[in-house]
């Protein structure tokens, strides 16, 4: 209500500039409409980057088999729900900390707007407070969510939380700040616009650590060979892929971080349309891709594979055509299909393909930044993504190790093999099905 | 009497049901059931990775019929389960010595 009575005055108060000059006249739209657009941005967003959340949870539910389902929903929805408190905690203000030496500094508690914030009060050149903070915890839930997919169906739930705490409350903010932050790597040139190495590679290299401490799952890699176990169901690890589709255009039309003018406006719904443009190639890519090398089209290929192109385009949406975007998100779907076999040759056992989607394609959508933003370098754009390697995995491998060392973070050979739904939870998923 | 178990490819069982009714059989027992013969399993991709389908699935048809129809039941599915592939199914006979009808009480051929 208040923000339609200013518009309406803000409006009026343009359309009449004359009258704007009287003494304590109500700021104008040129003052106050930025601030409100990038408000409302920040907020529709936030929601489409939180549906993203379900997207992780159903595409993993559905890539697990039927005695880890319940488990897999419950470290879904708890890793949400600890980062968002963490976040609040200090994560917000170690990412944005303002002023800040460029390398590490831990913040205190996100504090609000006060209520009903006058102009005069308010972050007038940006957004607010809460929308702000909102719109960036949302993505550090999906980081962690990226690292619950690569280990599913045999990590114990209480290690895997606490190594969420620890990812999304310091590791995740204080590597973002380098960037987003303003820190040195800022400086440094590096270009990541919505987080293809910020957000997807960090949770990558995460789950990669993890993939390594914990071991694949028995019986995955047995005398040389690989024993496939299929997902427990399809349909909705497909709705899972289309709710981060979805949740994608908020992911990169939200980061535009602007939308008070013609031109960020028209940005936004640039990104969108490229967005969309590299997940259809990369779809296709890993369609066709699969009929030639293994003569049947491999779906769970093809979800990764439209996953593959959204993390490609996510560190420079905006500037590349949308032929620019067809084909970085074709790669995205060759890299994909290429190293999900790779990975299990090296007998590092990723249930979902994590790695393969958010941190080989994450590396190579920041490195094609520098096909279309004439301010990306390729020296630039390797400083950022081997720092962002080495910090995440090197602090990773400590924490999944301390973990191991302390607790133990893998369940026994019998509770994997009935599974984690009975053995950890006692509670199954599907349990009036009978056994396929 | 004869019991007679076929284990034949899924998608010839309603074919097989049909042709056994006209011929007179009045009932039958299905089941879904997994195993391998000849055929030995095949192999399928399942994200990249090549592996072996050891045991195939098959339906299992159980019939117990009077001693004088075991043939013609016999002949019946071996004719409506036969493709000519590999994996057709098999066909037993053997001996029942008694069947019992629960509601009536009725035994052996009555029962059947």
């Amino acid at each position: 209500m208040k923000i339609t009575k200013s518009f309406l005055v803000g409006a009026a108060l343009t359309a009449l500039p004359t009258l704007a000059l009287a003494e304590d006249a109500a700021p104008g739209f040129d003052e106050i409409g930025p601030y409100i657009m990038t408000t409302l941005l920040f907020c529709m967003a936030g929601f489409l980057v939180f549906f993203m959340a379900a997207g992780f949870a159903m595409l993993e539910g559905g890539l697990v088999r039927s005695k880890n389902v319940t488990m897999q929903m419950t470290k879904n929805i708890a890793l949400f729900s600890i980062a968002a408190i963490m976040y609040w905690l200090v994560g917000f203000n170690t990412m944005y900390p303002g002023d800040f030496n460029g390398y590490f500094a831990i913040g205190g508690q996100t504090v609000l707007d006060a209520v009903g914030v006058s102009a005069a009060d308010a972050a007038l050149d940006y957004a607010s407070v809460g929308s702000d903070f909102f719109f960036q915890l949302v993505f550090v839930a999906a980081t962690a969510s990226i690292v619950s997919g690569a280990v599913a169906e045999r990590i114990k739930l209480w290690p895997f939380l606490i190594f969420v705490i620890v990812l999304t409350g310091f590791m995740y903010p204080i590597s973002g700040s380098w960037k987003w932050g303003g820190g040195w790597l800022d400086a440094a040139g590096f270009q990541d616009f919505a987080g293809s190495t910020v957000v997807h590679s960090v949770g990558g290299w995460a789950a990669l650590a993890g993939v390594i401490v914990l071991g694949p799952r028995l019986g995955k890699y047995k005398d040389g060979r690989v024993n496939p176990m299929p997902g427990s169901n399809l349909a909705l690890a497909t709705l899972g892929t289309f709710i981060l589709w979805l949740g994608w255009f908020g992911f990169n039309g939200g980061s535009q971080l602007a939308m008070g003018t013609v031109g960020d406006v028209s940005d936004v719904s640039r990104i969108f349309a490229n967005t969309n443009m590299a997940a259809a190639a990369g779809a296709v890519t890993a369609l066709v891709l699969s009929q030639l090398l293994y003569k049947k089209p491999d779906l769970t290929m093809v979800l990764n594979g439209a996953l593959a192109g959204l993390v490609s385009i996510t560190a420079e949406p905006l500037a590349p055509t949308l032929f620019g975007a067809l084909w970085i998100g074709a790669v995205g779907g060759v890299i994909v299909v290429l190293t999900v076999p790779l990975l299990d040759k090296l007998k590092l056992d990723d249930v979902v393909g994590a790695i393969p989607v958010h941190l080989f394609a994450g590396i190579w959508g920041t490195l094609a930044v520098i096909f279309y933003n004439s301010d990306a370098t390729l020296g630039g754009q390797l400083i950022g993504i081997i720092a962002y390697g080495v910090f995440t995995f090197v602090a990773s491998l400590v924490v999944w190790f301390i973990l191991k060392a302390a607790m133990g973070i893998r369940v026994g050979e019998e509770e994997e093999i009935v599974g984690l739904d009975m053995s950890e939870l006692g509670m199954e998923a599907y349990p009036d099905f009978t056994k396929g | 009497m004869k019991l007679i178990i076929a284990t034949i490819k899924p998608f010839k069982l309603e074919e097989v049901r049909e042709a056994l009714t006209e011929t007179g059989v009045r009932g039958m027992m299905v089941t879904e059931i997994k195993g391998f013969g000849s055929q030995s399993g095949h192999t399928e991709i399942y994200r990249g990775a090549e592996y072996a389908v050891n045991f195939v699935p098959k339906v299992k048809i159980e019939i117990v019929v009077a001693a004088a129809m075991a043939d013609q039941v016999v002949e019946t599915i071996t004719k409506t389960a036969q493709t000519g592939k590999i994996g057709d199914g098999k066909i037993f006979v053997l001996d029942v010595e008694q069947a019992v009808r629960v509601r009536t009480g009725e035994t052996n051929d009555d029962a059947i």
